[in-house]
């Protein structure tokens, strides 16, 4: 099993006709997701290697049955992008585009909330989900990652996830999907999300959770673990080191007000139970381990 | 506001002074808090009091900020101090507004030590703060009733500048009220979002006056994303969370990073030569730790972006490479003919650290 998407989902592509929609949209085809269509209200008709493209999400969804999609539009554009894949019946968005404004994040999370409480978006300002030798809707590098599970990822880094998967791999260790939450302020879907999700699924049986300074996301998932989690987790926290009041790259990554430290983090997940490493490859190695134990049981 | 005015040298701040009329305040203008503490804050009561607080206050250090901009204004006539502000609770997913009647003083020790005295109330940002809203709030704040009016229409104010402003903070500290039951705003602080500039032209001319380290204005003007660090190990990653972990590792075995520095997910010459030179003009950087993950980049093409990079940009320090992910190998086997004492590879990002922070500590020992 995998969470939100599986070897079904169909998905459009709301900037397929761009040069980053359309790099990526194929690699993903190339991997096995079904993508079904683009969106360009000025390439309606035209296609993009055998894809066919739509004015807007209405008309794709209804010549297609999707119900995903995957947003590559510029940040000034991504507010009613969100608000069109809602509107157009969309139930899973994945917004990859970065640098879109916190002020637009907040609104179009509240519309979701308020009007379409039914609809799950991932981002934006994230890597996307794998569901390795299912469905890859977003930036991750494919082969990275082994099938089959046992083991859950979340994550807010990019390359921090790839690094998961292909460490996990290497030690022969599969992934039932890997999900990229983001690393900006308001992320669509949270860590508390993904968890709940992998908990319920039956193939997942442990959870990789990789986290960094900034809000306090970390701190709600370690109370959400020890409250709701029986699958054990094991998690590291980037940006010890971090100087206060810096943005670390990500919008979100940030210690304000001595709020929102990987020290924190660290000490509310370790208190959960959680096995959380000093570094991306102890984190593994934890993993490793917590899947010797699971097997051996 | 008060009547003020903004001056660059002290004699322009005692003209100020004259035109504007004693007593006045005497404000370092610097992009940060605890100015009052810093000294950065004065009340002059005669032209020559602002002669020696303005010559005292011109190129103080506050918080690595050096003042150069000094905000002469009107000294108010202040019965009682308080505070306001919006910004985004990220848990929530709502914008939070806090109002105090504990004015004056820093918001986080109010926090810490009576939380009570501090209203917040959640806005949805669909909706937005209603006049309504505004008034139960300032009840709650236990502001006077002589000072409601004034300061529901503030809040109303500072609630549509903030989101017009894609502000990520307004505060207001002190909002005041005067003898007379004036409300007015004494002092302000705003931060905006970066990432909004495209609605916003005109910020990039506030982005110039910002004070910036030497080493970031340079970064910044090549695009990419670095923070200036004290250390002396030079980090190039790929990924913000990749550099973030790559400085922690550095730390970890005993070492110092000189900075953050992403360069994005590519990872091409050109980038990685800009990030080079950046790196190269620290005089505290004694080894590079270029810490690089293929991820749809293949290793090969990582590896011929380095060398390229290595042609063009003459370095100095001593550089250590880990390479892994996608065709790590056949980029590994590029890079192996062109390996020095000067250029190093490590199979782990723990072994490379080490190797890099022993290398900068082997140059302190010259």
């Amino acid at each position: 099993m995998s969470i939100f998407v599986d070897e079904n989902t169909k998905v459009i592509y709301q900037g397929l006709t761009g040069s980053q929609g359309r790099y990526y949209g194929l690699l993903n085809r190339d991997y096995g997701t079904k993508v079904v269509a683009g969106t360009n209200p000025r390439k309606a008709g035209e296609e993009v290697e055998g894809i066919p493209i739509y004015a807007n999400i209405k008309e794709a969804v209804k010549a297609t049955g999707a119900k995903a999609s995957c947003i590559f539009i510029p940040a000034a554009g991504v507010q009613s992008a969100v608000l069109e894949a809602a509107e157009g019946g969309i139930e899973f968005i994945v917004a990859i585009t970065e640098g879109v404004p916190a002020h637009d994040e907040a609104h179009f999370y509240n519309h979701l909330q308020n009007e379409f409480p039914q609809v799950q978006l991932l981002g934006p300002n994230c890597p996307g989900i794998i569901s390795p030798g299912k469905c890859n809707i977003g930036i991750t590098a494919g082969h990275i990652a082994k099938p089959g599970g046992p083991v859950g990822i979340v994550s807010r880094s990019g390359t921090l996830t790839y690094q998961a998967l292909y460490e996990l791999k290497e030690k022969g260790i599969g992934c039932t999907t890997c999900v990229g939450i983001g690393g900006d302020p308001v992320p669509g879907t949270s860590f508390i999300d993904c968890l709940k999700a992998f908990e319920e699924d039956s193939e997942t049986q442990a959870v990789m959770m990789i986290g960094e300074i900034g809000g306090s996301a970390e701190e709600e998932a370690a109370e959400f673990i020890a409250n709701n989690m029986t699958k054990p987790v094991s998690a590291y926290v980037a940006g010890v080191t971090a100087p206060p009041g810096k943005k670390m790259g990500h919008a979100g990554a940030i210690v304000s007000g001595g709020k929102g430290t990987a020290q924190a983090k660290m000490d509310a997940l370790r208190a959960a139970n959680v096995r959380v490493g000093l570094n991306p490859t102890e984190a593994g190695e934890h993993m490793v381990d917590i899947i010797a134990e699971l097997t051996n049981k | 506001m008060s009547d003020g005015e903004i001056t660059f040298t002290v004699e322009e701040a005692v003209e100020a002074a004259q035109r504007l009329g004693t007593p006045v305040m005497v404000k370092a203008q610097v992009h940060t808090g605890g100015r009052g503490k810093a000294g950065g804050v004065k009340f002059a009561a005669t032209i020559e009091d602002v002669h020696e607080h303005a010559s005292n206050i011109f190129g103080l250090n506050i918080k690595d900020h050096v003042v150069k901009r000094i905000w002469i204004e009107r000294a108010s006539d202040i019965a009682e101090e308080y505070y306001a502000s919006f910004t985004l609770d990220r848990s929530a997913k709502k914008h939070l507004g806090m109002l105090s009647a504990e004015g004056g003083v820093e918001i986080e020790t109010v926090a810490e030590e009576n939380p009570e005295a501090i209203a917040k109330i959640w806005i949805d940002p669909t909706s937005g703060l209603t006049t309504e809203m505004a008034e139960n709030w300032v009840k709650s704040a236990n502001l006077p009733e002589q000072a409601a009016k004034g300061a529901v229409k503030i809040l109303l104010d500072l609630y549509q500048a903030y989101v017009k402003g894609d502000a990520d903070l307004v505060e207001i500290n002190p909002l005041i009220l005067t003898s007379d039951g004036d409300v007015h705003v004494l002092d302000a602080k705003v931060t905006l979002d970066g990432n909004s500039i495209f609605r916003h032209p005109e910020y990039a001319e506030f982005d110039k006056t910002q004070t910036r380290d030497e080493r970031e204005t340079t970064a910044h003007d090549r695009g990419l994303q670095y923070v200036g660090l004290d250390g002396t190990v030079g980090v190039i990653a790929n990924g913000a969370g990749l550099a973030m972990a790559t400085v922690d590792v550095v730390n970890q075995v005993g070492g110092a990073a000189a900075n953050f520095l992403d360069i994005g997910g590519g990872a091409n010459a050109e980038v990685m030569a800009g990030a080079l030179e950046v790196i190269n003009n620290d005089p505290e950087v004694k080894s590079i730790f270029i810490n690089i993950f293929g991820g749809i980049t293949r290793g090969e093409e990582v590896a011929n972006g380095i060398i390229e990079a290595l042609q063009n940009v003459d370095i100095e320090a001593p550089i250590v490479i880990r390479l892994d992910g996608t065709n790590a190998d056949e980029g590994r086997s590029i890079l192996k003919p062109h390996l020095s004492e000067t250029l190093q590879m490590a199979p782990t990002m723990l072994e490379a650290a080490q190797q890099a922070v022993d290398l900068a500590r082997k140059d302190n020992d010259k």
